[in-house]
């Protein structure tokens, strides 16, 4: 049989044989390392293109020129001379209306600065270049602008400023800031935690403690499963039909003698969210009871405790670290989740600091969908800028997270 | 005698003590927090109740309306509410397509960088590779969209042409799901390949197999199951996705395969309707949870699917 020789070949035909399964060895192996390194690849792009739409230079245009208001440059200026030209190019009522959205000796230096060009120079942003056109052609931008609009001026500027985070929403984007929607996310976050944490590891504790292998422990584990790969959108349905719709009267106050509202509020969101985030939170906080060792909780029968001050004294405090890892895992879920808020209404527009469970709300990755699907490219500067604030949130939480779990999982049992 | 008597009744009534002591004793805050324990528990049975109630009474109110019809609405080929037309086919095309997209690019990358990290990488190159792709599974979806509509987007039109590409495109909505699922396939199925046993490696080497040919022929039909689960997990991932369509694959549902043109998908077209002024019991309304409901159903079939393929064909180890 011809086969049989090739199947076992010898002598040099054997080392070319043995070279060549290494060599393809050595390929693939290569195909690997690359589609690893691609994953890797695309996180790099995605943080270069929020970069480099996040900083970069700005043409501006003062309908007002400064040399006009002062003669020492405005940056050079103290606050109380800034503070002091508002009052002298503002009419009253303005001036007023500033102190009293926010008084002049507790604003920064900066913010007074940033009036005084928004409201009395009237600086407007006429275009803008990302980070890598204004390292790499600046000299060109620069001929390019002199010829197009030899009144503007052309300035670096980063979209993220203090300011960005401390304002709120506001129709020109060189104006706008988060605040309304970071202050939205962070009441949103703990009042879902406060709905989905206690149900939660109630539901963990049942699942390990109480229904351990019985039939309804497994109906109740594979529905946990199946829960937690409803999309996102399908719990905004949800939402929408029950909490804002049906429950209008609580969601929105009414029952509570609030009505200027309706059911489109905090309230329903982190209730919305609550659900979202409950299969998380169980799952992960059944892993942390299951590895409480059970020679704790013979110890505490054997002193006579009962079942729940078993679990309270003694599975839940030991547990607490992998829940509250877990719990984490699930907010920064939660801050960045976006398609359920839309559905259940959020607003886009909206620039009142939310004061009650009943307000009306904006959430910081709203506010990035609203600015990313308008066409002028300012909105996609600033849009970067709230991405990078929610990054920056998103990589604190899950750094504590990483930080919490090394420190606790090092005391093994 | 006295004493007897004594201990003998001492005796009986100290038994008597054991013997009710024995009995359980009622403790009511015991029985109110074991209730309030179970109500935790059975609240996730509420909710997916809660979602099967809701979105089918929703469609039925949607189906039993004189102007729509279940059979044409998955037999007819448009979408436009305002001419009363509901035909679901232009929405379900492009959700598969986006899907399709976002399979082939996270299946080949995923399962290769798998095969990576269990059989190739060091521990230390491995510490490095996961956190990684681990952030890669953290970052919100809507950033997803922002890199799909400003990168990737105008980076697919410089490569086949502005004429061809359009702005918002299927392709780029696809592609950047692909790198978003990416890492939820590498670690299932590292997870599953990582569970092979060692003695199946070992044996492998001492017939003379090279390290990849242990991989390709031993471990990853061994994981197969797992892997194969891995996937459906992300098709069922991809199916669901919002924030990344409604950005970058455009507004209007529209019935085409070509990936270069725009169309609405099924969460997309949620997303966009329920965005802007929605009065409640009109026909839109109800029809958005008709789609909702389509596509809870298809999730929840592949995610029942992919938990059977994981129990049924799992090979058993000691």
């Amino acid at each position: 049989m011809s086969t049989e020789k090739s199947y076992m070949p010898e002598g040099a035909q054997l080392k070319a044989f043995i070279d060549s399964r290494h060599r393809w060895g050595m390929i693939w192996q290569s195909v690997f390392l690359l589609a690893t390194c691609i994953g890797i690849l695309a996180l790099t792009a995605l943080i270069y293109n929020v970069v480099d739409s996040a900083f970069g230079l700005v043409v501006v245009e003062d309908r007002i020129d400064p040399a006009t208001i002062s003669t020492r440059p405005l940056e050079e200026l103290s606050k109380d001379e800034l503070v002091a030209i508002l009052q002298a190019n503002l009419s009253e009522g303005a001036f007023n209306k500033l102190n009293t959205d926010q008084p002049y000796t507790s604003r920064s230096k900066e913010n007074v600065l940033e009036v005084v060009y928004e409201r009395v120079v009237r600086r407007e942003v006429e275009g803008s270049y990302s980070l890598t056109d204004s390292l790499l052609r600046r000299a060109e931008i620069e001929q390019e602008v002199a010829q197009e609009n030899p009144n503007a001026k052309l300035i670096f500027r980063s979209w993220l400023t203090p300011q960005f985070l401390t304002t709120p929403m506001a129709s020109k984007p060189e104006f706008a800031g988060i605040r309304t929607a970071l202050l939205g996310s962070i009441a949103l976050v703990m009042l879902t935690m406060l709905f989905a944490l206690p149900v939660g590891i109630g539901a963990a504790v049942y699942l390990h403690e109480y229904a351990s292998q019985s039939f309804i422990y497994k109906l109740i584990e594979t529905n946990i499963y199946n829960l937690a790969g409803v999309p996102s959108i399908v719990y905004g349905m949800l939402g929408l039909a029950v909490f804002v719709r049906a429950l209008e009267g609580l969601t929105s106050g009414a029952w509570f003698g609030v009505t200027d509202s309706n059911g489109r509020t905090i309230l329903s969101a982190s209730m919305t969210m609550a659900l979202l985030i409950l299969p998380i939170i169980i799952v992960n906080a059944k892993e942390a009871i299951k590895a409480v060792p059970d020679s704790f909780r013979q110890a505490a029968y054997g002193l006579g405790a009962t079942k729940w001050q078993t679990i309270w004294a003694h599975v839940l405090p030991n547990a607490l670290p992998g829940i509250l890892t877990g719990s984490i895992l699930a907010i920064s879920r939660a801050i960045g989740e976006t398609a359920p808020l839309v559905v259940v209404g959020a607003s886009t527009f909206i620039t009142v600091d939310p004061d009650s469970v009943f307000s009306k709300f904006t959430a910081l990755p709203i506010q990035i969908y609203s600015w990313t699907a308008r066409p002028q490219a300012e909105f996609r500067n600033i849009a970067a800028a709230a991405i990078i604030a929610l990054l920056v949130l998103l990589l604190t939480m899950n750094a504590s997270a990483i930080i919490l779990r090394n420190r606790f999982s090092r005391r093994s049992y | 005698m006295a004493t007897s008597t004594d201990i003998q009744t001492r005796l009986a009534t100290t038994s008597q003590l054991r013997l009710n002591q024995l009995t359980k004793k009622f403790r009511l805050g015991e029985s109110v927090i074991q209730t309030l324990i179970f109500t935790c528990g059975a609240i996730s049975i509420v909710i997916t109740s809660a979602i099967v109630v809701v979105l089918g009474q929703e469609a039925f109110l949607f189906f039993s309306n004189p102007e729509v019809n279940l059979i044409d609405f998955f037999t007819t080929t448009k979408w436009s509410p305002n001419i009363l037309q509901f035909g679901i086919w232009p929405l379900v095309t492009s959700t598969l397509v986006t899907s399709f997209i976002a399979i082939l690019t996270a299946m080949p990358l995923g399962l290769c960088a798998a095969i990576f990290l269990s059989e190739y990488a060091t521990e230390r190159v491995k510490g490095l590779l996961k956190p990684t792709l681990e952030v890669l599974a953290g970052v919100p979806t809507v950033v997803y969209g922002y890199f799909a509509l400003t990168f990737v987007t105008p980076f697919l039109r410089n490569i086949f042409g502005r004429e061809t590409v359009e702005i918002y495109n299927m392709l780029s909505a696809g592609l950047v799901i692909g790198i978003m699922i990416m890492p939820l396939v590498t670690s299932m199925s590292e997870d599953a390949l990582s569970a092979v046993p060692r003695a199946l490696r070992e044996g492998a080497y001492g017939l003379g197999a090279t390290k990849l040919e242990t991989a390709i022929q031993v471990v990853v039909p061994a994981a197969f199951s797992g892997i194969v689960a891995a996937f459906i997990i992300g098709i069922s991932r991809a199916f669901g996705e919002t924030m990344i369509v409604a950005i970058a694959a455009g507004a209007g549902p529209k019935l085409t395969l070509n990936p270069f043109s725009a169309a609405e998908t099924m969460a997309g077209h949620i997303v966009r309707i329920s965005g802007g002024d929605l009065s409640y019991a009109s026909l839109d309304y109800e029809s958005l949870f008709a789609i909702a409901l389509l596509l809870f159903v298809i999730t929840l079939t592949l995610n029942l699917i992919s938990r059977y393929v994981v129990n049924r064909f799992r090979e058993q180890y000691e």
